[in-house]
């Protein structure tokens, strides 16, 4: 396979995409996920790891602006001047979600539309922004859909004649297609079998490197954090307890539940 | 226990006040008609009555007639385009009866015309009001059925969504095939359900010098079309906006240029097209066009031949 490696251009931009500083939610008493703090470069991608239940999810849905966060601020930088996507109007939040970033949910039902044709869950973020020319729409979708490996034939079918491993590709091109600068995945290749998911992941490293996209990517599986992320944040119960490059972290863990869990993957 | 009960004599209140509803309704429909048509194309809530039929009938159109309605109003009822239908015939003695309304059927004559599914085909001028009976006054409710969502949707014209949907339509048949309640623009920011007028009617409400106002009563929802004011079917640029054509005229009054309703003759596969608009059918009678069928109909008593 040709890897397509995107020239590090990302080093000539010394302003983070992302940042985010003291994110805390709480659940009543509960801790959701407690003072995060991190930077994210354009062109990067970052792992949140952790066992289930350590706050993966929650940080990611404050920081894709699904819920307010309790305490700490998250800064995008979309123009030239950072913007806190808290203290902007629900419009402007809404209206960069749709192009700026995007989100690829874990379960594609909550990412697609089922009931509306691959073509039309492509093109609806086109059209979102604006696009009325029915031609230009379909070519574009059938562009996307080639380019997560779908036929072109298929177009016109609905989402739930499709396999679980192309609902979850077709969700990838729905998000992409307006070109965004920054993807959130959560657990994108959760409930894959083994091949699949292995396809999945080439597929994502090369459209995230090809397009130079900056992404977090909320797993558990170690081996796709390995795959696909630059950089690694390890969490349990809430807070961010080891975080460094990683191979780094993967190779030569601090924390001791950096070390179980590293220790803990299966190697056939 | 006794029950008392008294007959109202000749000089006695009547029991309900002028045009059924009390003042205080009337008023407040008029606030909501005022706030509708300063925003044309939003859904302005408002309190909806119990009105004597029932929810589905038309009860948002009947409040918003008895709410502007007075006695020097000539009022117009039609319903699928025609004047003698039930539901038509019941409105209009309503208002008869309450309102001491003059009614008619012609549509020139008319100063308030309430319809169900139909514009009638004599323009509309200056001064008349057009009243639609709304059943479902959200045109996203079928993509979306969270109210929340649908609100915030309106308010910043998130209206991708809606092109979804036509967008699903030529994908799969190659063409729009929405043919009623086929979603508008209106001056250039809400997206609204025209009620569920043919397609065809669509043209009529853009630039209508006539006042147009929808009343929902079960979703209790008015908005409404202020004259020359700008009404624009959705569509994409390369398969624009298209209206119904017929291949046959209409088989009584010979009409090329209006709305026709397939009427099936008998069980081996005949059928007529005529005018929905039974006024217009009449007129263009009178008026001496001859349809191809009007013979066959005059004999099966379907029209009064001696009338034409």
């Amino acid at each position: 396979m040709t890897m397509h490696v995107a020239p590090p251009d990302a080093a000539l931009d010394p302003d983070p995409l992302l940042s985010v500083a003291g994110v805390s939610r709480f659940y009543g008493e509960r801790i959701g996920c407690a003072d995060v703090s991190f930077d994210l470069w354009p062109g990067e991608v970052l792992g949140i790891v952790g066992e289930s239940g350590s706050g993966k999810s929650t940080l990611l849905r404050c920081l894709a602006g699904i819920d307010k966060p309790d305490a700490g601020e998250v800064l995008f930088r979309s123009a030239s001047e950072p913007l806190d996507i808290y203290s902007v109007s629900e419009q402007e939040r809404r209206r960069l979600m749709r192009t700026a970033w995007g989100i690829v949910h874990q379960n594609p039902r909550d990412g697609l539309r089922m009931d509306v044709s691959a073509g039309g869950n492509v093109g609806e973020r086109l059209m979102d922004n604006g696009a009325r020319h029915y031609g230009q729409i379909r070519e574009t979708a059938l562009d996307w859909l080639s380019r997560v490996e779908i036929s072109g034939n298929r177009i016109d079918d609905r989402p739930r004649q499709f396999s679980g491993g192309m609902q979850q590709r077709l969700q990838i091109a729905r998000v992409l297609v307006s070109e965004p600068k920054l993807v959130f995945m959560d657990e994108p290749t959760g409930g894959l079998d083994v091949s699949v998911q292995a396809r999945l992941l080439d597929l994502l490293r090369v459209l995230v490197r090809d397009l130079g996209l900056a992404a977090i990517i909320v797993t558990h599986d170690l081996a796709v954090a390995r795959l696909l992320t630059d950089r690694l944040m390890v969490m349990k119960d809430g807070l961010v307890v080891e975080q460094g490059l990683t191979d780094q972290v993967l190779d030569d863990p601090q924390h001791a539940y950096t070390q179980l869990l590293t220790s803990a993957v299966l190697s056939v | 226990m006794t029950i008392h009960q008294s007959i109202p004599g000749e000089d006695a209140k009547p029991a309900y006040n002028y045009a059924y509803l009390d003042e205080q309704t009337k008023r407040m429909i008029r606030r909501a008609l005022l706030k509708a048509v300063a925003v044309p194309g939003y859904q302005v809530p408002f309190g909806s009555r119990e009105m004597p039929l029932a929810r589905g009938w038309g009860t948002g159109g009947i409040q918003i007639t008895a709410a502007i309605i007075g006695p020097d109003d000539k009022l117009k009822v039609i319903d699928q385009g025609a004047d003698d239908t039930t539901n038509a015939v019941s409105i209009r003695r309503f208002f008869e009866r309450t309102a001491d309304a003059t009614t008619t059927e012609a549509t020139e004559e008319a100063t308030i015309i309430q319809t169900r599914h139909r514009i009638p085909e004599a323009p509309l001028t200056t001064g008349q009001i057009m009243v639609y009976q709304v059943p479902q006054p959200e045109p996203l409710r079928k993509l979306e059925p969270r109210e929340l969502e649908t609100r915030k949707m309106h308010a910043w014209a998130e209206y991708g969504l809606m092109q979804v949907k036509l967008y699903e339509n030529i994908a799969r048949f190659g063409e729009v095939t929405t043919t009623y309640d086929y979603p508008v623009s209106v001056n250039g920011r809400y997206v609204m359900a025209p009620s569920p007028i043919p397609k065809f009617d669509n043209p009529k409400m853009h630039m209508s010098p006539a006042l147009q106002l929808f009343g929902a009563g079960r979703e209790k929802r008015i908005y409404a079309v202020p004259p020359h004011t700008s009404v624009k079917s959705l569509d994409f640029d390369d398969h624009p906006f298209r209206i119904q054509s017929w291949t046959e005229p209409c088989g009584l009054c010979g009409a090329k240029d209006s709305y026709l309703d397939e009427v099936v003759l008998d069980d081996l596969g005949n059928r007529m097209f005529v005018c929905s608009d039974s006024h217009h059918c009449e007129t263009r009678r009178d008026q001496g066009h001859r349809g191809p069928m009007l013979g066959d109909a005059s004999t099966l008593h379907l029209v009064d031949e001696a009338k034409s």
